[in-house]
């Protein structure tokens, strides 16, 4: 058993730089999308209309800037990009695709409060 | 799975591992998830039967892809919607007219293919969005414009490909475009203008190269595939000024409109300006003093309302003039359009925004919908409300007069009379994105609410009806009513639309590409229009 456990121990110090900079990659490709997919209209500035609209929607109760929020899941963020929500058109896979989804969904995740 | 119209399941499938081989598998879509993605999302059907579900999307990236995709649709007798970058949002989005159609989606195919600073032009895929060409332009610190429509992330081709307009000089597209490469349906790759000549060397600079001038016959159409497309940027200006004029007087409006008709004909207004009224216009919450008026048993009287623009220093007629050049330039254009409009009396004219460039990214930040800056962005999204689900245009064309507002006034608000809508709908708000005539664009909302859609829906068709009785025909339409729009257009037993026929017969006798698209039906499918 103490080998079994001296073993994970030295694989989890093997393979943890590798894991980390895995994610460090996810995270820049799914910045990358984000700032062209959706940073159009929920970035910061006067003519952002996600913005806008979510300001007028959340009144403060939330912050309107998504890189900001702390409460949304990769589910959700997956569902409003592939299901599109009011004036917010849905996405097709030639726009952004599966492997950008996944990449987006984790950047724009990455502040979740209820990651470990 | 659902089918093509007219084709066999077997056919399909074969078809379908042929678009595969042609593409790449990963890039043909066939499951219920996928092709979902293709429905309009403002659609005027949410949860009916009509709402038009693709059976596959297909996209190819390369002029090559397109072909082979073209040969196989050809082989099977499949028909196919084109999409560049599916945007085109209230006129149909990224769907087709009908459930079964396969999609041809362009979005692969996004490069920028040249930008020419010292011609101020650029050639680019239809996958392209104005977001892109913007970015493009500014990593390389090029002083150009592009001409952004009020959605940024639509496609400078599809744009163009509908003919749509923007806000600076060069707001006309389909006047800004300059050659264009399109597939024919049995796969011919055509260049048009300068672009036919083998090693052109003034593709995007003269627009009519030799013979028969055809590109307008690929727009609103289903004659072909545009994979490539030449624009005029404009050099960026100097500065950019806009003044506002008011006239106090209900009756000054066809005096307004000929002066300002005058200087955009003239060049000394350049960009797109549009009328409103002072009066009870407002993006804030209404005027009690308004409304009051409004409430009045028969409405208020002209001289009422003059009177109520008067005290609220309003004027009764106002309009934005933007001009774009040298700053010396400019302020002598505000100087000679304030000399012009003074021959109203009572006019009066206040200085709006004002901008040198280049602006820097903190300034731009600052801009509520920089789009007369040419400056993509999606703003146009934020101002209907955060429960809007969607909406449709209905687009008819009107004189730039103030007797063709008048009267195109009064038989709206008359067909929104005879259907039920007694309330006030308000001033037409003609603009002038196109020279010598008023665009005025009425918008129906959308909603997830079947009966009020139905509702929509036969106010449209009225509309539609109604313009066609008083002269009046769409610049644009919903995949929706496209063949209502097009009847409209019926002159000698509809003579336009016959030769619109004829030569898609020519080029598309399979009738593979968008039938139905603009009311143009291909022979063997002309049974199907309504």
């Amino acid at each position: 058993m103490k080998n079994l456990a001296c073993w994970l121990t030295a694989l989890g110090t093997f393979f943890a730089p590798a894991l980390l900079a895995q994610d460090e990659d996810t995270l820049v490709k799914g910045k990358a999308v984000f700032v062209h997919v959706c940073e159009p209209c929920h970035g910061v500035g006067a003519a952002k209309a996600g913005t806008t609209v979510l300001q007028y929607r959340y009144k403060g109760a939330k912050p309107a800037l998504l890189s900001d929020r702390t409460d949304l899941t990769p589910e959700v963020v997956k569902a409003f990009v592939r299901n599109g929500v009011g004036l917010m058109a849905k996405f097709r896979k030639t726009e952004v695709t599966d492997a950008e989804l996944d990449a987006l969904a984790a950047y724009v995740t990455r502040k979740d409060k209820s990651k470990p | 799975m659902t089918l093509p119209p007219g084709v066999r399941s077997k056919d399909f499938t074969d078809a379908l591992k042929q678009f595969g081989e042609a593409v790449g598998k990963e890039w043909v879509f066939t499951s219920d998830e996928d092709v979902n993605l293709y429905r309009d999302s403002f659609s005027p059907f949410w949860h009916e039967e009509e709402d038009p579900v693709p059976s596959a999307a297909v996209a190819p990236n390369s002029v090559e892809q397109v072909q082979a995709v073209l040969k196989v649709a050809n082989q099977y007798k499949i028909p196919l919607w084109t999409i560049s970058t599916g945007r085109n949002l209230g006129y149909g989005g990224s769907a087709p007219n009908m459930s079964g159609i396969v999609m041809l989606d362009l979005k692969r195919m996004n490069r920028v293919l040249d930008v020419n600073e010292a011609n101020a032009s650029c050639l680019v895929e239809p996958g392209v969005n104005y977001f892109d060409l913007y970015k493009h332009i500014q990593d390389r610190k090029l002083k150009l414009w592009l001409d952004p429509p009020d959605p940024g992330w639509g496609s400078p081709v599809g744009n163009t490909c509908e003919r749509g307009g923007g806000y600076t000089p060069m707001r006309d597209h389909f006047e800004a475009h300059c050659g264009m490469e399109v597939v024919l349906p049995n796969g011919d790759v055509v260049r048009t203008g300068m672009g036919a000549l083998p090693g052109a060397k003034t593709w995007q600079q003269y627009r009519y190269g030799f013979g028969p001038y055809l590109d307008g016959i690929f727009t609103q159409s289903n004659f072909g595939v545009v994979t490539k497309m030449g624009f005029w940027l404009m050099p960026e200006p100097e500065a950019h000024i806009t003044g506002i004029v008011s006239a106090p007087r209900h009756d000054d409006l066809p005096r307004f409109v000929e002066i300002l008709s005058y200087l955009l004909n003239t060049g000394a207004v350049q960009g797109t300006t549009r009328i409103f009224p002072g009066v009870g216009f407002t993006f804030g919450p209404p005027d009690p003093e308004y409304q009051a008026l409004r409430a009045k048993p028969g409405g208020p009287s002209n001289a009422e309302l003059e009177a109520y623009a008067l005290k609220k220093g309003v004027g009764f007629w106002s309009t934005t003039l933007p001009f774009y050049g040298a700053p010396k330039v400019i302020a002598a254009q505000w100087e000679y359009a304030k000399e012009k409009f003074s021959a109203i009396p009572g006019i009066t004219f206040r200085d709006g925004a004002s901008y040198r460039f280049p602006l820097s990214p903190g300034e731009i930040e600052k801009i509520a919908d920089p789009v007369s800056l040419g400056i993509p962005n999606l703003s146009f999204f934020g101002r209907p409300g955060p429960r809007s689900e969607g909406h449709i245009f209905f687009a008819p064309i009107i004189p730039m007069s103030g007797e063709g507002v008048f009267e195109a006034q009064k038989v709206f608000d008359k067909a929104f009379a005879d259907v039920g809508q007694t309330a006030n709908r308000g001033f037409l708000f003609p603009q002038s994105y196109f020279p010598r005539s008023f665009v005025v664009i009425f918008t129906f909302p959308i909603e997830h609410d079947v009966e009020k859609n139905k509702k929509n829906r036969e106010m449209y068709k009225h509309l539609v009806k109604v313009a066609a009785e008083n002269g009046y025909g769409e610049y644009r339409t919903h995949t929706a009513f496209m063949q209502d729009a097009m009847n409209a257009y019926s002159f000698n037993n509809y003579s336009l639309l016959r030769t619109h026929e004829a030569i898609k017969d020519a080029l598309d006798p399979n009738g593979i590409l968008a039938p139905g698209k603009n009311g143009i039906w291909p022979k063997r499918l002309r049974k199907a229009r309504a």
